[in-house]
Order: structure tokens, then sequence, then C-alpha cells
């Protein structure tokens, strides 16, 4: 982002005046320097010998150790037929008036090596009474070791996993993952619509033809093929020996004296069929604003890998996704893991990511071929404070939008007050007055999972 | 799942042989079974017991980051698992010599299963019998009441590692003492001092009559004697039942004490969960030795995999590879503790130092260095020491036994620590002490060791059940805390109170000296430390739970 441009839009803003509190919150901002661009791969070798520091003295087990054989784990693709029971089962358990008990949707990481990928599983906790062991964490954590070393000497190193570098915690996918992505986003689609029963899509009546074929013998062929076609070709045969005059007698026809030549023959064959489905263009947009780091961006960005999963199984894989980073200036980015993984910096002018969308979906026609969502997660803070350019941008796209849904993580130092966004969108009645297709959720940005899901119901029910 | 070739039984059955003659003793039979890696996603969720009874859990990976191991006493991934006959599993394509080392291995931990005293209740039955008559019970339970079998699973699962297993031990453990005896001593101990209240000289009147009554005739002379107390006190012997009772009573943990007393299981139509319960318990007792003697176990299978491979006749040219694999397996990391290796270096040194004597009286009455280094006088063999080890304790008994600076500094053990370097955002793993207390405590500290739940009899008087937990440092988690109460609420029909410690963030005590008017900033430090305990009352009520500081 060049500065020099920021600077000239809050001269503009000045001009048009400001508040002494907008504009320590535009100039906290612009302060805190940074910048955009993918975090740097973490590192592999976290120093010698040291990763099994805290490894469970009960983790080792005889299987793995003498033989080489790795702990099993079903994966979640493998149990997606007994999915369904288990959430039919957490179902009944509300009803017999107990809690749920079966947690999905959960993003974990394995591997560290920056392959990681998204794998979601269905997790569950049995709860019993226990130790908790990590309330010593004021005391140091202390393990085995042996070998050489003075008391103090330091002999290793681990990287702090568990405080990453601000927006790239979470599902970070290496290369080559993204079809792993994406059928496992489709599982988590389903199990998102049947567990927590978000809605279905209605047909919007908007069928647009796809590239896409279902085979079927509808065509027919002369000579050879794979079905005959009894009618077609008696009707053939008779026609040609009609034009042979071997038919005297059209009243009494004798089958037995027919001449039947091959090219009377007709057969139907598989031919491809144009297919008709509804499908979906997604648009993510993310404030990348210096002002979203930490939580809310984890947030926002959770939430949004939900939405696109739950699009996915609705839009049956037929989802096509774009994605904008904004920050004074908006940008798209061409795959999930830049939108995920691109670092907080700089300041925020909503405007200019709505602006982005009407321009794409202008220029590329797309309100003819797709249903349109815009998804917008931010933490509410917008240089723009009165909406005055990001309303009419608003306006805009709920012409041809079928649903825009704004997300916003608030932060919890602003606690008693309401953000930028959140009051201009009120304000301006469009909630109200387009309440089919504009939608926000305000939240705070220490939200939890099941607020998370609750949300994206607010955000995408009808 | 298919039993090994007749070639590779052969193998076993040497092997056998060879351990026999070695000392170890185990059961002849043995089961040996190839596994696929289709037939590990069906035994790991069922703990390697392929009868074990069915529950949804066991479809749906159960987080087990934190806690895993907390949570359950066993694990689930063992080579070979603790029946009758006893069951080990292998790899389709383990090579002959590779067989025979984990053979030995096998055997040694047969060996341990069969003998180690904290394994004693499982000695009598095969387990995976008794599982498979479970099983089916289960199954058929499940026809006739469908799900609510799961939730009676799910809530007795959820008390289940609060199971009385050391009272379980301590009765089959029991010296054998007669009805008589123990008659004797509730007359002497209890009778006359607390209830009748007795001045001393008729307390020593009446030994001085059991004395003369035993002279008399031993063999009748206590029935004379107890013939003379009956008539005397008329009430005793209904006094003396009652105390048999109320005794037993007091050893029953909560799972026994919510089968007996709970007037929901009582009731008629809720009677079928009385078997559900059970069985979860039962399980849960079988597989409690098992990692409370992880470090033993393995080292003991260690140790023997060693001493038996190398002797081994018939494996000659095998050496190196063997070499390879056993260092994997045993050697020390520089961070971390390996059960393995661990275990089996503190065997060998036990039994370097049972040769020399060194765990005799006399020894230990030495005060010179040089006199103690020299010491050596064998007082038997090191190896039937460690038989006795073997026998007779448990990993807390073993290492707070046994793990000595001498032990520490021979190979090199130190406890590492881990801090924050802010200035390069990693970790730092450091050497944090040498001392071999601090060792010992950080190794004791990462046993397993559920809490200790007491039930009070009096406070439970009035239908609700009021749990004591007996706080010994470490809080219980919290967020568990409400389903876990939820089930027992369930079990119990009634409410159910919990009375345990957490902490409080206290305000930083007395107030911080400095000049009036100056502000005087505490060190972020001081006051993350400052913890104090305070007991709370947890009482769950119509499924609902409320939270009040005592």
């Amino acid at each position: 982002m060049p500065l020099l441009e920021d600077e000239k839009l809050v001269a503009r803003l000045k001009a048009a005046g400001l508040t002494p509190a907008q504009e320590a919150m535009i100039r906290r901002e612009l302060e805190a320097g940074g910048s955009h661009g993918l975090p740097a791969p973490e590192r592999t070798d976290p120093g010698a010998g040291v990763e099994a520091f805290g490894r469970d003295l009960y983790a080792y087990h005889d299987l793995n150790v003498l033989q080489g054989l790795a702990a099993m784990q079903s994966s979640a693709s493998a149990n997606i037929r007994s999915l369904d029971e288990l959430l039919g089962r957490d179902r009944l358990r509300e009803q017999d008036g107990f809690p749920r008990k079966i947690n999905v949707g959960r993003l974990i990481k394995p591997g560290r090596s920056g392959k990681e990928k998204v794998v979601i599983v269905p997790t569950t906790v049995e709860e019993k009474l226990l130790h908790d062991t990590s309330s010593r964490s004021e005391e140091e954590p202390s393990h085995g070791g042996s070998g050489e070393g003075e008391e103090g000497e330091v002999i290793g190193e681990q990287p702090v996993r568990e405080e990453p570098p601000p927006g790239a915690a979470g599902p970070g996918q290496g290369e080559g993952g993204s079809h792993e992505t994406e059928s496992n986003a489709y599982d988590l689609g389903r199990i998102l619509t049947e567990k927590f029963q978000l809605p279905n899509l209605k047909d919007k009546g908007k069928k647009r033809s796809l590239t896409r074929y279902t085979y079927d013998l509808t065509d027919r062929h002369r000579g050879f093929g794979q079905l005959i076609d009894k009618k077609a070709t008696l009707r053939r045969i008779l026609e040609t020996n009609l034009h042979l005059g071997n038919i005297p007698d059209v009243n009494r026809i004798d089958p037995t004296r027919f001449l039947v030549a091959p090219e009377d023959k007709v057969y139907r064959v598989l031919s491809p069929e144009k297919d008709y489905e509804s499908q979906a263009l997604v648009f993510f947009l993310r404030d990348y604003s210096g002002s979203m780091e930490g939580p809310s961006t984890v947030l926002v960005v959770a939430q949004h890998v939900m939405i696109y999963s739950w699009l996915m199984y609705q839009y049956a894989m037929q989802v096509e996704t774009r994605f904008i980073l904004h920050d004074t200036q908006a940008k798209e980015v061409p795959d999930f893991y830049t939108y995920y993984n691109s670092k907080v910096a700089g300041g925020t002018q909503v405007s200019s990511a709505y602006t982005l969308v009407n321009e794409i979906v202008e220029r590329e026609n797309l309100r003819r071929d797709y249903n349109i969502y815009v998804f917008h997660g931010t933490d509410g803070d917008d240089w723009d404070h009165d909406g005055s350019e990001s309303l009419p941008q608003l306006r805009r796209m709920l012409a041809y939008a079928n649903r825009v849904g704004i997300t916003i993580a608030r932060h919890g130092r602003d606690e008693d007050q309401r953000t930028e966004v959140e009051k201009y969108v009120s304000g301006s009645g469009l909630l109200e007055e387009k309440a089919k297709l504009l939608r926000m959720d305000v939240m705070r940005e220490d939200a939890d999972e099941p607020r998370l899901i609750e949300g994206i119901r607010k955000l995408i029910a009808d | 799942m298919e039993l090994i070739s007749q070639h590779t039984k052969k193998i076993m059955e040497g092997c056998k042989d060879r351990a026999a003659a070695a000392g170890l003793r185990f059961e002849k039979e043995t089961l040996e079974y190839i596994v696929t890696n289709r037939d590990l996603l069906e035994l790991t969720p069922k703990l390697m017991i392929p009868t074990l009874y069915d529950y949804w859990v066991h479809d749906v990976e159960v987080l087990k980051e934190k806690g895993r191991y907390e949570l359950y006493p066993s694990n689930p991934y063992e080579t070979v698992i603790n029946t009758r006959p006893a069951i080990s599993y292998y790899n389709d394509n383990n090579p002959d010599w590779l067989n025979v080392m984990i053979f030995y291995h096998v055997l040694a931990h047969i060996d341990f299963f069969q003998n180690n005293l904290c394994f004693r209740h499982t000695w009598d039955y095969d387990f995976t019998g008794q599982a498979l008559s479970d099983k089916r019970m289960i199954a058929q339970l499940r026809s006739e009441n469908g799900r609510w079998v799961d939730y009676v699973i799910e809530f007795a699962r959820g008390i289940d590692n609060l199971v009385g297993y050391h009272s379980e031990l301590s009765r089959l453990s029991r010296p054998l003492e007669s009805a008589r005896a123990r008659m004797l001593d509730y007359y002497f101990d209890h009778f006359l001092q607390n209830v009748r209240k007795v001045p001393t000289g008729t307390y020593i009147k009446e030994i001085e009559r059991y004395n003369a009554c035993l002279r008399q005739s031993s063999e009748h002379g206590e029935q004379a004697f107890f013939a003379e107390v009956f008539r005397k006190h008329p009430e005793f012997d209904s006094l003396y039942k009652k105390s048999l009772e109320a005794k037993a009573e007091r050893r029953q943990d909560l799972m026994q004490f919510i089968l007996e007393h709970s007037e929901f299981l009582a009731r008629e139509k809720n009677r079928w969960m009385k078997p559900v319960v059970e069985v979860v318990r039962k399980t849960s007792l079988f597989f409690q030795p098992q990692i409370r003697t992880k470090i033993m176990n393995e080292g003991w299978a260690s140790y023997w995999h060693e001493a038996l491979f190398l002797q081994d006749d018939r494996i000659s040219g095998h050496e190196v590879d063997f070499a390879r694999v056993h260092a994997g397996v045993t050697a020390m990391p520089r961070v971390g503790l390996n059960p393995y290796a661990l275990g089996m270096r503190l065997f060998h040194h036990i039994e370097e130092l049972a040769g020399k004597g060194k765990y005799s009286i006399e020894f230990r009455r030495l005060t010179d260095r040089r006199e103690r280094e020299r010491y050596d006088r064998p007082h038997g063999d090191g190896r039937d020491f460690l038989f006795k080890v073997r026998e007779n304790l448990n990993d807390f008994l073993f290492i707070n036994t046994f793990v000595e600076q001498d032990f520490a500094d021979r190979f090199r053990l130190f406890v590492a620590g881990r801090r924050l370097n802010q200035a390069r955002g990693v970790w730092e793993i450091y050497v944090k002490s040498r001392s071999v207390d601090d060792y010992r405590a950080m190794l004791l500290g990462l046993l397993y060791h559920p809490p200790a739940i007491d039930i009070d009899r009096e406070k439970t008087g009035n239908g609700s059940l009021y749990l004591v937990h007996r706080f010994e440092g470490r809080p219980l988690v919290r967020e568990f805390i409400a389903n876990t109460l939820l089930g027992i609420e369930f079990l119990w029909g009634r409410p159910v109170q919990l009375e345990t410690s957490e902490a409080v963030r206290a305000e930083p005590a007395g107030p911080p000296s400095g000049l009036p008017g100056m502000h005087m900033p505490l060190s972020e430090e001081r006051r993350e430390k400052e913890l104090k305990w305070q007991r709370v009352r947890y009482t769950m009520q119509d499924r609902k739970l409320t939270r009040d500081v005592l």
C-alpha cells in the first residue's frame, strides 16, 4: 500500500470533517506500519532433537515402536456414512434433554513442513472429572532430558506454535492441497447443513447452462448403435419397400416379403445432454487492515471457510469463488491460501472492496449467469465513517446479489460503542428495506464456534 | 485377523522355551494374530480387545491432544493384551529375526501381566471372554432400550476413572485372617473402647480372661471366651455385623455406591441399567494397572528382549539389524521421556546394584563415599532382586524408590525446561536442573493420577449425593464438570453436589509500599503467581449446574 495515497485519503477525509476519536483511529492504523504479504514459511527444523519436549510418556506404544505400525484413525471421509447416524443421534440427544456432544468443522493442521491441510473431523470429548494439568501454566513446563549440558544451558529451540504470527493462524494450506480442501469442504458443508440445520437454498429458477452433460439414449442413428428402435425401423423399412414397389396392396401387407437394407435399421445411441443447474458465485471480502490483527481475522476467515463449505454443498460443488482483500484499496487475490494468510496492515476503506466487486460483476457480466453472494468480514472500523462512499456501492450491489452478508467481529475495546460499519449500515435502513438481500451479524471477536455457526445462519437464512 | 503361520509359531514356541529357562513365568498358551491396517482400524477404538462392547464414541475421533492419557487408563495401541490366553498382534511382513525380538518383548509383557501384583485382579478370568458376553448383553439391552443404553454407558464412563482400583487390589491381597480374629479385633479395639467405654481395669481384666481361656484350651479357648461375651453383651453380635457392613461400604467407589444406593437404578424399569454400569466399571478396573505400570512394563520387556535375543542361537547374522532396531526403541532421547529407555536403564541399574548387595541395610549404613563405591558383597543374584521388583512395584514406587542421584549421574539425566525467548520468538529448551530430586518430582508429576473423589455419607443423607474432591494441588478441568455431574445426576436420580477447590486470582497481598502519590507498578510476574485456592461447591439439579463458594 503506497503510503502517499493513504495520506492523500486522510487529507480528503479531514477536509470533510473528522472527530478527534476518528482521527485517532486512523492515525493508529497508519502508524502501525506493517505490510501485507504471506507469512514466511514455518521453520521445519526446530533444533536438534528437542521435538519430543512435552511428548507424553504414555504416547509410546509397542505397535509403533517395535513394528512401525502407525496408530490408525479412520478418516472423516471414511466415516461419512456413520456421520449421518452420529448427527442424527446428536439431534436425539437434544430431544432427550442432554447437551450435544459432536463437534464438527474443527480444522486441524497435521504435518509441520508447511504441507498443512484442512481436515474436517467429527470430534467429541468424553468428559470426566480430571486434574487440570494446564492450570500449572504459571509454572514453566518441564520434561525429561539426557546428555551433556550445564544447568541453564540452552540446548535447543522450538517455534512458538501457540502464538502464530497475526493472520497466519488457522488452516493454512500448502501447495497441491486445494483439491483436498474442496472435497473436505463439501463434507463440512453437508455436516453444517444437517447438523446445524442451516437452511437449504431455494431454487431461484435462474437456470443457466453448465458445461456438464448427462448421457442418455436419446439420439438416433442409422446402421448401427446400442439399442434398436423397433418402431422407427419398421417405419423406415416400410418406406423403402413402398419406394421399391414391393408392396402391392397397402391394405394387406406381408412382412415376410420385406426387403431390409442395413441402412433401414434405426438405433438409439448414447449422447451427451446439456444439464441445467443453478450455480453460485461467491465473493469473499476480507478487511486486512491493521486493526484486524489477531482474533478478528481468525474469526472472519473461519466463518468464511464454513460459508464456503456450506455453499459448496448446496450447489453440489458448482461454486465459484472470488477472493478480495481490502485495506484502503481493494485487490483480488487468486486463491484461498493467499486470501487466508495475507497479513494485516494499513488503513480501512470498505467502499474500495464494494466498488471492486461491482466492477468485476459488471465487467464480466456475471449477473446473467450466476447466483451471486457477497460475504464481507471486517472489524467494523472504516475511515469512511458515515458510509457516504460505501452505501451507494452497497446499493448497487444489492441490485444483483442474492445475498450480501456482513460479519463484524467487534473488538473487545469497542464493547459499548457501535462500530462505524454497523452504524451506517443500520442507519441507512437497507437492512429493513432489503431484508431478504442484506444481512449483518455482529459478534465479539472472542466468539466461539457455535456462535460462528449461529452467525452463518443469520447471514444465510431466508 | 488370522493366526500367524506355523513357521512363525514354531519360532514363538522356541522363544517361550528360552524365556522360561531364563526365569520368566507365563502361561504356556498364547495366541498370535496377523493384523492389517483394516483390523487395526477396528481394534484401536476398542483398546485392542476384539470383543469389547460397541459404543458410538468408538466411531468418532475423540479429541486426544489434551488429557488423552488422563482420560483413559489404557493404551489403545498395545501389541499384547492381558487375557487368557494372552493375545498379541503382528505386522504381516516382519522378518523372522525381528519376530524373535518382538516375541521376547511380548513374552516379558505377559510375564509382567501374570506376575505383577498390580494385575492381581485380572488373573482369575479371561477378559476377552467376559467382554464378549458383556457385549452380547449390551447388544440385547440396546435392542430393548435403544439409545438409552448409550446414555447409560456414556454416564458410567464419565466416572469410570474414579473406580476404586486400589481397594480392589487391597481386597485381593489382604492376608488371610479368620473370622474369629476379626471379631476379636472388633471386640477389643472398638467394642470395649468405643461402644462400652469400659475403664482400663475392666479392659485389662478382659485381656486376662482371654489369655486364661486360651491357656485352658488352645483349640476351644476363643469359643469359650466369646460365649461369655455373647452372654454378657447380647447386642455384640448385631453390632459386630453392622460394623463389617459399614467397613465394606466405606471401601465402595462412586460407581459401586451408585449401584447400591441409587433409588433411580433400583426402580423396576431402570434395573437393566445396573449391569451396564457394572460392565463399564469392570472394563475400567481391568485397564487400571496398565497405565500405572507403563515405565516398568516397557522397561521390563525391553530388558528381556535384549537379554534373550543376544543369547538366542537362531538369529546369528542379524546382530546389526537387531542393534539398529533396539537402539531405535531404547535410545535415551536428548529431550523427552521414553518409557522403554528409562525403564530398561533403571532395571539394568538396579540389577547391578543389587548384584553388589547395595540394597542391603549394611550398605545404607555406610557413610564413607569411597567405601560406598567399593562396596561389593553379593547377596545373591541381581536378577532375583529384579524379579521381586517386577512382582511388587508399580511406576510410582519404582521411580520413587530407585531413581537416585547415582542413576541420574550415570545416564546424565536432567530436567529440561522451556522458556520463551521473546526477542527471537521461540521457545528455548534448556537444562533446568540436574538434581535427582527435581528429576524424580518431574517424573512423578507426569504419571497418571486421577483425582480422588470421596462420597460424604453424612451430607448425602437427604437424597442428594455429596461428593468431595480431595484437593492435591491441582484443580479439576472445569469445563468437564457440568456434563460429568449431569451424568451422575442421571444415574443417581437426585441432585448431585461436588465440593472442590478452584483458584482465585488474589489481590496482591499488602499495599504496595512506595512514596505517597507515587505509582508503584507490580511486576507482571508476581501478579501471575499469586494463586489462592478456595473451596467451591457445584450443584447439579434438574440438569442445571450452579456453583457457590464455600
